[in-house]
């Protein structure tokens, strides 16, 4: 049983995003330690990249001001070492591929298992080529955790039967960013992967409001919130920790 | 050269998100569909030749052969296609593909702005919607592109993020297309993205080499001993490549753009500074730092200022197939200038950097030897930029 599975053993999962060194490492030590305060039951660290081709504007800033900062991967490993000392909250990597693939991706996931890094996600990995990194994850204990989409349609028992951690539910086409609606049917496709696997199933991409996050839980084992809680830091920047946990502690209440 | 998995040696594959992949595999099924149809490859080449101005002339530059004292330069005339570039080429066929697979909306990125213009050309001939992503930085570099796009009834969507040029744009189109896929095709300039880009858009280029090749059997009753094309994602260079890679005793010479200087970090020479990595779709050679970040690059060519190359380009040079070299903006200005005067002939000043490394090696071969360099554009869109290089402030 790996440490992400323990944190579906407290109701919904509330698993927020922040990107590592937005502003400063010491500022996302602060807010981690907030966010698992105030309830999050697994967080989602990113490793800034130049061109996240998956994010929308909002965390496409915080890479910018990330890289900007001068933060880089190992100095991100060194703070998650230091991280570990004093937070047991699970912890996934959300990076690209590059990052992974030019620090060595058995050297990477060396390093994360290491430090305490339970998973980690590449959204420009899809199933057709996760075999260059999914070995290495599963000899280190690491969580090599697949994406489905609402276009996924046909893909999806294929993706469901291989998934380990969890099951990262891209709610809705396009990039990450608050919306306003989403449209897709998550029941329909969770009905679809739970016939196939019992690893659960959080759902993000676009949720922004505790209605929004209690709304699209029903039918997903937890819900992921990025670009809502980026925008805080953005707006806050090194005092961002409290108002950044009071939004986790109000998602966290309305998924029950 | 493509394997089943979209590779080509260790390069190339599909590095997308998972809301693309069922648009990269239905692209897939349908090329592997038409390709091999007689109508369809018949209502392609109707297009080429009369639409399009195929087949280009291949031009014996005797001028400059007689001015250079060596090899006997052929040029390649892609400038002398519609819309002034061999862009064309690629945009038909997949503008083409893409309305047969039922499509209404092309989206695009473009550089020097004469990919988005060819493809707001076929999105006009084809009654398709069309939107352009153009790096900010472009749009001001290339003005007379932005119009051109606009009056044949684009939209251009001017790219602020990252360094604002040529990746930001195909970033910037790789979201769009996450965006609206069902009446969307991505309809991308170069030989690179994912599986099946980099093949489908060989093919429809490759009608370069297979037509130099015809033209020089013509013309000389043998094959080139050099062909050569400049390189920034590497399409005109692979479509003068393709049909000559069996052929051994052919140099293939692809010209990339060193900017200031390979020394520098103003350069966009990926074969010369880049290393192995995995981005926009692909997995290639790219500039990029230590952690994997990828760098800022710079040329004076907007069409070149990359920080990748296609798969299929990276392999070859894995291989030792083909040659990949270095050439300044200030060499690719010069050989502008030299081709301008020596033949009247303007070429883009992407092409300028393979001219330039043709003045370098031409006088050194044997006047028996024939060298072929593809023309890939035009050079009007570049007299502004070009005249401010040397100091002249002109207005269009």
């Amino acid at each position: 049983m790996s440490n992400i599975r323990n944190a579906f053993r407290n109701g919904k999962a509330f698993i927020p995003f922040i990107t590592c060194g937005d502003p400063d490492l010491e500022t996302t030590g602060k807010i981690v330690r907030e966010l698992a305060a105030a309830g999050a039951d697994l967080i989602e660290l990113g490793i800034p990249f130049s061109d996240p081709t998956a994010e929308g504007p909002v965390i496409q800033g915080a890479n910018i001001r990330a890289l900007a900062g001068g933060v880089t991967t190992d100095k991100i490993f060194a703070f998650v070492s230091e991280l570990r000392k004093d937070v047991s909250v699970p912890l996934v990597f959300m990076t690209y591929a590059n990052v992974v693939f030019s620090y060595g991706i058995e050297r990477f996931v060396s390093r994360c298992a290491e430090t305490g890094i339970d998973g980690l996600i590449l959204p420009d990995v899809p199933f057709e080529e996760k075999e260059e990194f999914a070995p290495a994850c599963r000899a280190h204990g690491v969580d090599f955790i697949s994406l489905i989409a609402p276009t996924s349609a046909n893909r999806i028992a294929m993706i469901a039967k291989e998934a380990e951690g969890f099951i990262y539910l891209v709610s809705s086409l396009g990039v990450t960013g608050v919306r306003s609606e989403i449209t897709t049917d998550i029941a329909a496709i969770t009905a679809q992967i739970r016939s196939q696997t019992d690893v659960p199933c959080a759902v993000g991409f676009g949720i922004s409001t505790p209605e929004q996050a209690a709304a699209l839980s029903g039918s997903a084992d937890g819900v992921i919130v990025g670009s809502a809680i980026v925008r805080i830091i953005a707006e806050k920047g090194r005092d961002a920790a409290p108002f950044a946990g009071d939004l986790v502690r109000r998602m966290k209440q309305a998924i029950g | 050269m493509t394997n089943p998995n979209g590779r080509f040696g260790i390069h190339g594959g599909q590095y997308i998100p998972e809301t693309l992949m069922n648009a990269v595999i239905e692209l897939e099924q349908a090329y592997n569909h038409y390709k091999n149809d007689p109508a369809f490859n018949a209502e392609l080449e109707t297009l080429f030749n009369e639409y399009a101005n195929r087949p280009s002339r291949l031009y014996y530059a005797e001028k400059l052969t007689k001015t250079l004292g060596g090899a006997k330069i052929y040029l390649k005339r892609e400038d002398l296609n519609h819309t002034g570039a061999h862009k064309i080429n690629n945009v038909l066929g997949q503008a083409l593909l893409a309305k047969k697979m039922g499509k209404t909306r092309l989206i695009a990125e473009t550089g020097a702005g004469q990919h988005g213009v060819a493809t707001a050309t076929a999105a006009a001939l084809m009654g398709m919607e069309c939107v352009v992503f153009m790096g900010e930085e472009d749009t001001k570099r290339q003005a007379l592109n932005v119009y051109r796009m606009r009056l044949l009834g684009a939209e251009v969507i001017p790219v602020t993020s990252g360094t604002a040029t040529l990746k930001d744009a195909v970033s910037e189109a790789m979201r769009e297309w996450t965006n609206r896929i069902d009446d969307t095709h991505y309809c991308l300039g170069s030989v690179m993205g994912p599986h099946p880009f980099p093949t489908i858009v060989r093919d429809f280029q490759a009608v370069i080499s297979k037509e130099i090749k015809q033209q020089i059997l013509e013309k000389e009753g043998r094959l080139p001993d050099v062909v050569m094309a400049c390189v920034g994602g590497g399409s005109n260079a692979i479509g003068t490549f393709y049909h000559f890679i069996e052929d051994k005793d052919v140099r293939l010479i692809g010209c990339e753009a060193a900017g200031r200087g390979i020394d520098t970090f103003e350069t966009a020479a990926t074969i010369n500074t880049g290393k192995l990595g995995i981005f926009h779709g692909m997995k290639s050679y790219f500039c990029q730092d230590e952690y994997g970040q990828i760098a800022p690059v710079y040329s004076i060519s907007a069409g070149l200022d990359y920080p990748g190359i296609g798969p299929e380009h990276a392999h070859l040079y894995d291989i030792g197939r083909a040659e990949y070299v270095a050439v300044t903006d200030e060499e690719a200005v010069n050989a502008f200038e030299f081709l301008s005067r020596t033949e009247g002939i303007i070429p883009a000043i992407e092409s300028a950097h393979a001219v330039a490394h043709a003045l370098k090696i031409a006088p050194e071969m044997d006047k028996d030897k024939i060298i072929v360099i593809t023309i890939s554009g035009r050079g009007d869109k570049d007299c502004a930029a070009i005249a401010r290089y040397r100091g002249e402030d002109i207005h269009e």
